[in-house]
């Protein structure tokens, strides 16, 4: 491998992170209010529910799949904690389902792509209209405001640190651990890479499969609850295209929309972060709101031009044959 | 203890029987050489002994117990482990995970199975050494050679401790001395007491390993016996059922006043090619020898125009071509024939007729082409060439080039993974081609049908050109010290 190659390669993988201290550096020469502490902590609390949502899309985008169902998925727990809620069952409890909705939901998902070997756009294509459906008749397409007790969650904190941030940091750190240091989650990797030769290993490929879908779930539907609760309210259009944002998160941080690469931690944690960033960078700064969908559009093109660029140069590594000075280099212990 | 015997299995698919009453027995520390053209049956008897399909009659015991893994892992669980001809290697993980995918050292952290990375890198590092790879167990399997992937793949075999382990073609992708450590590995898996079944069509490798050799032909043993007892020519005989007369068809000397066809000089490309240059004449049948990773492959894709270059001239029929996209340089006669025709070669789903049809869709040179390189198959049209032996598949592959009359003709390994019948038709149509006056460049990893075939062998080594010999000449052991 040639030495400008390598840098190439590095410099891709820091992409993600020199996008984001460009983004940071910009706002922040327009409005210097953008760098203060406070509003950097407000994007990391404004990140949390995006990143959550990310985190499980990430987990699906590693087996080669996706979850197009997450923001109706959001929504639908959502739904069900206020149901619960309004009708006085006590929050713990309205918490817990929400949370169970989000798994079965994945599990759904995950049954349908492992066993039934549907394909995952077009499964979660039909679950986005059917989980958002089964929300709009349990609310009454009706917007619901929730208890005060809900919004005290969002709004504790400990060490100075709002909630929503300390329940990402918790997502993440577990997500990582599983995905690095376990067979289980070395074996995610292997299925996105190639699941029929995944299997031909002995790698139990449908469990993996439902395991990232039904994971998918619960963090969607814990993204939902911690942005209900910074929401204080359930809106029928709540969660509506999230799951293009979190893709958007994931791809930004390194994760291949064809599978088999990424990390939740630092890639998507800094995917979600760049994108509140900019939103909340275009707020500050007062930019005019028909710009949103147009940055919008400018993000998911960096991230699947990013994707391609990586893909194009790994493609190149593998056409690699005649043995350079570098790889003798590496043949040493 | 005979720690494998196989009694009478038979499978069939689709009603085609592919093995009948196939009965084997291993000993411990002995290698049997398993060999016989393709499709006579030899990966369906090695699917049906790694637990990746069953038999439908017949059975297997295994140290004294029955033997019927339902699933690889079961067989390996056996002790039974398998490398295969196609890598089953993880390019995104590293090589100690990929070593042990489905069996990581494991420590409890809080009630968690977390990886034990220490005692995987120290395990990995022993099976690395034991298949001589000085390779750190965390570096990427994508960074790695084709023959350092193979060797990863053996080395995953080694990894529980193997009672049977069965090689399929495990040399397709090794250089000479990665091969010599593969049968440096095999003595001392042999000196272990494991059973060892080797394949492949490199009969040379078979006779050397093996101390008994069992030929397959159309799903039955067509011959067995101690290894002393079978010569090569034996064994051709044996496996295509009759004996195949020449394998290398008579080449009559070049004429003096061949013109020049393609002419190649001073290409260089930093760390891929130092100053090449050669002619190649009318007619000619010139070979490149060479280690893999010698710029033999990249020579060709050079002259092709699939590859920069970054100085030197090539020239067809006079005409500079290297500033030419592919698609022009295939207008003004050249024609390539890539090492690997499975990805870059066939439409593996497609029929014979749509495959012939890739270069020049001439449809009433179809029918005539397939016929000329002899395709056999069900249906040329129906059939996917995905179905077809690799040595069918090769003539595919040949054949779409032969449609467009190509001038010079570039090859790359053009009998890799193919029987000895279908090598020696391929032999015979390359001989025919330049009997009309096609010039032929020939890359190829065996010196034998080098030196069987051509006119000049150009030897490479580290993107150069370090030698060149003119055919009363040749000697295997000098090119193979120079190509070293």
């Amino acid at each position: 491998m040639t030495a400008p190659r390598n840098l190439r390669l590095k410099l891709l993988d820091a992409a993600p992170l020199l996008l984001l201290a460009a983004v940071l550096l910009a706002f922040g020469a327009v409005s210097p209010r953008f760098l203060a502490p406070a509003n950097l902590l407000q994007i990391l609390v404004q990140a949390s529910s995006l990143g959550i949502v990310a985190v499980g899309m990430t987990l699906v985008l590693l087996t080669g799949g996706v979850d197009l169902s997450a923001g109706s998925l959001m929504y639908l727990s959502a739904g069900v904690s206020g149901w619960l809620l309004l009708r006085g069952f006590p929050l713990p409890l309205a918490l817990a389902a929400a949370l169970a909705t989000g798994v079965i939901a994945g599990l759904a998902n995950g049954l349908l792509v492992s066993r039934v070997r549907l394909m995952p756009f077009v499964v979660t294509l039909a679950t986005l209209y059917l989980w958002r459906g089964v929300g709009l008749n349990l609310t009454q397409t009706r917007a619901m405001n929730l208890p005060e007790g809900i919004l005290r969650l969002a709004a504790a904190r400990l060490a100075g640190v709002p909630a929503p941030v300390w329940i990402l940091a918790g997502v993440l750190a577990g997500a990582h651990v599983v995905l690095t240091r376990t067979q289980f989650g070395r074996q995610i990797y292997a299925a996105g890479n190639d699941a029929a030769g995944a299997r031909r290993a002995g790698v139990p490929v449908a469990r993996i499969l439902v395991a990232a879908y039904a994971a998918s779930g619960l963090c969607a539907a814990l993204s939902g609850l911690v942005a209900v609760a910074q929401l204080g309210a359930v809106s029928p259009t709540f969660g509506s295209q999230r799951e293009f944002a979190a893709i958007a998160a994931a791809v930004l941080g390194g994760a291949s929309l064809f599978g088999g690469r990424g990390t939740v931690f630092p890639g998507t944690l800094i995917g979600a972060v760049l994108i509140q960033a900019i939103e909340n960078g275009l707020v500050v700064t007062g930019a005019d709101p028909y710009l949103f969908p147009l940055i919008t559009a400018a993000v998911i093109f960096a991230a699947v031009f990013l994707d391609s660029a990586r893909r194009r140069n790994l493609e190149n590594l593998h056409r690699r044959k005649v043995r350079g000075p570098a790889v003798q280099e590496t043949s040493s212990p | 203890m005979t720690p494998l015997r196989l009694d009478r299995i038979s499978k069939s698919f689709s009603e085609v029987p592919v093995l009948r009453e196939v009965s084997l027995t291993v000993a411990p520390g002995e290698v049997l050489g398993i060999a016989g053209e393709n499709g006579a049956g030899k990966s369906t008897l090695m699917n049906i002994l790694g637990g990746v399909i069953a038999p439908d009659s017949g059975g297997m015991v295994l140290e004294g117990r029955a033997y019927a893994p339902r699933d690889p892992s079961e067989a390996g669980a056996r002790g039974v482990s398998f490398v295969h001809q196609e890598l089953n290697l993880f390019p995104n993980l590293t090589i100690s995970e990929n070593l042990f995918l489905t069996g990581f050292p494991r420590r409890r952290v809080l009630g968690l199975p977390l990886i034990d990375r220490r005692s995987a890198a120290q395990a990995a590092r022993r099976l690395l050494d034991a298949v001589e790879l000085p390779l750190s167990p965390d570096a990427p399997v994508e960074r790695l050679s084709q023959g350092e992937r193979q060797l990863v793949e053996v080395a995953k075999a080694l990894h529980r401790d193997a009672r049977v382990v069965i090689f399929d073609e495990p040399t397709t992708s090794l250089t000479a001395n990665e091969s010599a450590r593969l049968f440096g590995i095999i003595e001392r898996l042999q000196a272990r007491g494991a059973a060892v079944l080797y394949i492949s069509h490199a009969l040379a490798d078979v006779r050397r390993l093996a101390g008994r050799i069992l030929i397959l032909r159309d799903g039955e043993v067509a011959a067995t016996g101690p290894a002393a007892e079978f010569t090569e020519e034996r064994m051709i005989s044996s496996m295509v059922g009759r004996p195949i007369g020449q394998l290398y068809p008579e080449r009559r000397p070049l004429p003096s006043d061949a013109a020049p066809l393609l002419e190649a000089r001073g290409l260089t490309h930093p760390g891929v090619l130092e100053d090449v240059g050669f002619t190649l004449y009318s007619g000619e049948v010139l070979g490149i020898a060479g280690l893999m990773g010698s710029g033999r492959s990249e020579c060709a894709r050079i002259l092709f125009g699939l590859d920069p270059c970054e100085r030197g001239e090539i020239l067809l029929s006079g005409a500079p071509i290297q500033h030419l996209s592919p698609r022009e340089r295939i207008r003004r006669g050249l024609a390539f024939l890539t090492e690997n025709r499975r990805d870059d070669g066939l439409l593996m789903p497609a029929g014979v007729l749509a495959n012939l049809a890739l270069v020049e869709p001439r449809s009433s040179e179809l029918e005539p082409v397939a016929a000329r390189v002899g395709v056999r198959c069900a249906n040329l049209d129906r059939q996917p060439v995905r179905q077809l032996s690799g040595g069918n598949q090769q003539k595919v592959a040949l054949g779409k080039w032969l449609v467009s009359t190509p001038r010079v003709f570039l090859l790359d390994e053009p009998t890799r993974g193919i029987d000895v019948g279908a090598r020696a038709e391929i032999y015979r149509i390359i001989a025919a081609l330049a009997e009309t006056g096609v010039g032929i460049l020939m890359i190829s990893s065996e010196i034998e049908e080098l030196t069987g075939l051509c006119d000049r062998i150009l030897v490479m080594r580290r993107g150069e050109i370090r030698g060149s010999i003119a055919r009363p000449d040749f000697d295997r052991e000098q090119i193979l010290r120079v190509a070293l």
